[in-house]
């Protein structure tokens, strides 16, 4: 590792530093309750996972860079240097035993962002070259290709025409003028075909007019994922364009959690400007639209569920109670883990942790807590709204020789529509 | 410093020039360290927003003070006693007879205090709660993991002003200015360590709820 890429992390991380950031460290007091709301703290006991240990780096530089005291304990050599050796270190703890999920955010009792300051440390150890593979493979199929998993307009072409096939409905691509433009993740196109069929299905009940931009469907953000600013921006500048182009007035966040941190939330600030279209997260959208009445459903689902909220799309995200009220309409037997809404586990493969593979194990065993909760409330089905959760929840249930299926809230509305009751 | 021919030649000295020193060193200290964060900023947050920042900033402000109920059961001690602590100490502070007269000949203020045997069991609380969360800091895994000699130091010069109080209110070292004098002195080291160190979380924790309510309320994410 050379010497350049280690001042250019430090750099990084100089640049991420502002008043909260100060603010937070200056909080901190050393009371240790972020470990307990960490699942790779109190699924592995291992005091090193404690969310506040994670951020160290970003400490370090605020206080030499940003303190008076600090810079002069830096001038008299008694400060604490960020080094490489630490970075790389420190490089496991924040890919691979931290999912951004949120959590020790809201538990910290003076109230520190810790999971925001987690996020910054990953712009320093991108720019210093400590990415893990998995993630750096990620980012630049998505910069190169246009998807992390390398999916092409082809492979999306092929599984629209099956649906077209299958429905018998339409799936609008390019239309210019439409109210909304659909995003979709990769793992939505290649693992759960089944939420781009549900879309059509409920836009032609509630009558809405939608498309899907040939240029900008993919709406997984390796950047804000990997922790690249500059990689984040250039992903989110494609929806934008291709929003713009086919000028419509609002785009469509899919079942997937940080594609709706990337476009909704740190969008508009990774272009600078604000964007001339508005966000939704399909489950608002379907909740809007049952609100008005333009989206009727007919029966309920016996079979005891719970819903598995996405920690991007309710935690970090604002859309709580949106799900609720869906899951209701369609399940008369909708119950509630302990700790669900904002206070929900994490699946413990968001933040990217899914798709670097050096995790995997440590990974499975973290997924312990989710295994816990459902125990407590012992259901039939989960309901989630990320293919990711999904994919990451299917696997961990496998693991745990546990028979349940997983569903994505939107195929779940899609299948008690009244129309095909009838 | 100069040499003390009596102790009443050091309560005088504590009483006056190293007062004003102290007090000067940490009223300039924690300006200087509010101001080091507040003229950070923010950027500009260019995202439409869901609700509103200051009504999820000031909520905050008062709601982190209530731990979810599953922290709760992981961890009560340092909850429970984080509680104690803070309370007991508060009152020994602000309600202590003699205290009350002091603010009131600095800052012109005043308020009842409470009865003296009453503060005087509250100090003991506050003095045992410390050795409990000194205890908790020493032998729980995460807390000796996190916890470097600025924790220890902190936590003497926080002791060092209730212990030393103890005694002098109970008149367990003679003669009596002396004890005093120490009581006053090690408030004075306090107020010295204060602005450059985590003591600072008493002023900060309410910008640092604020900000964090603030992101959180223009999401809409209830905090």
């Amino acid at each position: 590792m050379s010497k350049l890429n280690l001042e250019q992390g430090i750099n990084a991380l100089k640049e991420q530093i502002d008043g909260p950031t100060a603010a937070f460290f200056s909080s901190c007091v050393h009371c240790g309750l972020c470990a307990e709301a960490c699942l790779f703290y109190t699924e592995t006991n291992d005091p090193k996972y404690t969310p506040i240990n994670k951020v160290e780096p970003l400490r370090r530089v605020w206080e030499s860079e940003y303190t008076l005291f600090g810079k002069l304990k830096k001038a008299l050599g008694l400060s604490k240097p960020v080094t490489d050796e630490m970075l790389s270190e420190w490089e496991t703890l924040i890919y691979d035993g931290c999912t951004l999920c949120g959590r020790c955010s809201m538990v910290c009792p003076v109230g520190n962002d810790i999971t925001g300051m987690i996020r910054k440390v990953r712009e320093g150890l991108v720019a210093s070259d400590h990415a893990p593979e998995g993630l750096v493979g990620a980012s630049t199929r998505a910069v190169k290709i246009g998807s992390p998993m390398g999916v092409r307009l082809k492979a999306l072409s092929a599984q629209i025409k099956h649906i077209e096939k299958d429905t018998g409905l339409t799936i609008p691509i390019d239309v210019e003028g439409a109210d909304y433009m659909a995003l979709l993740s990769s793992m939505e196109i290649i693992n759960f075909p089944e939420y781009i069929e549900s879309l059509a299905k409920i836009f032609k009940q509630a009558n809405v007019t939608w498309t899907i931009s040939s240029e900008a469907f993919e709406a997984t953000n390796s950047g804000i994922q990997i922790g690249s600013s500059d990689i984040a921006r250039e992903l989110v500048q494609r929806v934008v364009d291709a929003a713009e182009k086919l000028k419509v007035k609002t785009v469509i966040s899919p079942e997937c959690g940080h594609a709706y941190t990337a476009i909704r939330w740190e969008g508009p600030n990774l272009i600078g400007r604000p964007y001339p279209f508005k966000v939704i997260h399909i489950l608002e959208l379907l909740d809007e639209l049952q609100q008005s009445g333009r989206l009727k459903t007919a029966g309920k689902l016996a079979k005891k569920l719970t819903f598995h909220d996405p920690c991007q799309i309710v935690r970090k995200g604002g859309v709580e109670a949106q799900p609720r009220r869906l899951l209701n309409s369609v399940s008369s037997n909708f119950v509630e883990m302990s700790e669900h809404g904002n206070m929900n586990w994490c699946c413990g493969g968001g933040g990217g942790v899914s798709a670097n593979e050096r995790a995997d194990e440590l990974r499975l065993k973290v997924f312990n807590r989710k295994k816990i909760q459902l125990e407590e409330v012992n259901v039939e089905v989960m309901v989630t709204a990320c293919a990711n959760c999904r994919l990451v929840l299917e696997e961990g249930l496998e693991e745990n020789n546990m028979d349940m299926p997983v569903i994505g809230l939107t195929e779940l509305i899609s299948e008690h529509l009244l129309e095909d009751r009838e | 410093m100069e040499f003390f021919s009596n102790a009443n030649d050091f309560l005088m000295w504590t009483k006056g020039s190293a007062f004003t020193i102290a007090v000067s060193i940490f009223i300039v200290g924690v300006l200087v360290r509010l101001l080091e964060i507040l003229l950070l900023g923010r950027k500009t947050d260019y995202s439409e927003p869901r609700g509103t920042e200051w009504k999820g900033g000031l909520k905050n402000i008062i709601s982190r003070s209530v731990v979810d109920k599953g922290t709760f059961k992981r961890a009560p001690f340092v909850i429970v006693v984080g509680y104690i602590w803070h309370i007991a100490f508060l009152v020994v502070l602000l309600f202590f007879v003699p205290h009350i007269e002091l603010i009131k000949a600095i800052l012109g203020l005043q308020w009842p205090g409470l009865a003296t045997p009453l503060v005087d069991a509250f100090a003991v609380v506050a003095i045992v709660s410390m050795l409990a969360m000194l205890w908790h800091r020493m032998t729980h895994p995460v807390m000796k993991f996190l916890t470097t000699y600025e924790d220890y130091l902190v936590w003497l010069v926080t002791f060092l002003p209730l212990i030393t109080g103890y005694i002098a209110f109970h008149r367990m070292i003679a003669p009596y200015p002396l004890a005093l004098g120490l009581h006053i002195l090690s408030v004075e080291i306090l107020l010295i360590v204060f602005p450059f160190s985590k003591l600072m979380h008493a002023f900060t924790l309410f910008i640092a709820r604020w900000y964090t309510g603030a992101m959180m309320g223009r999401k809409g994410i209830e905090s």
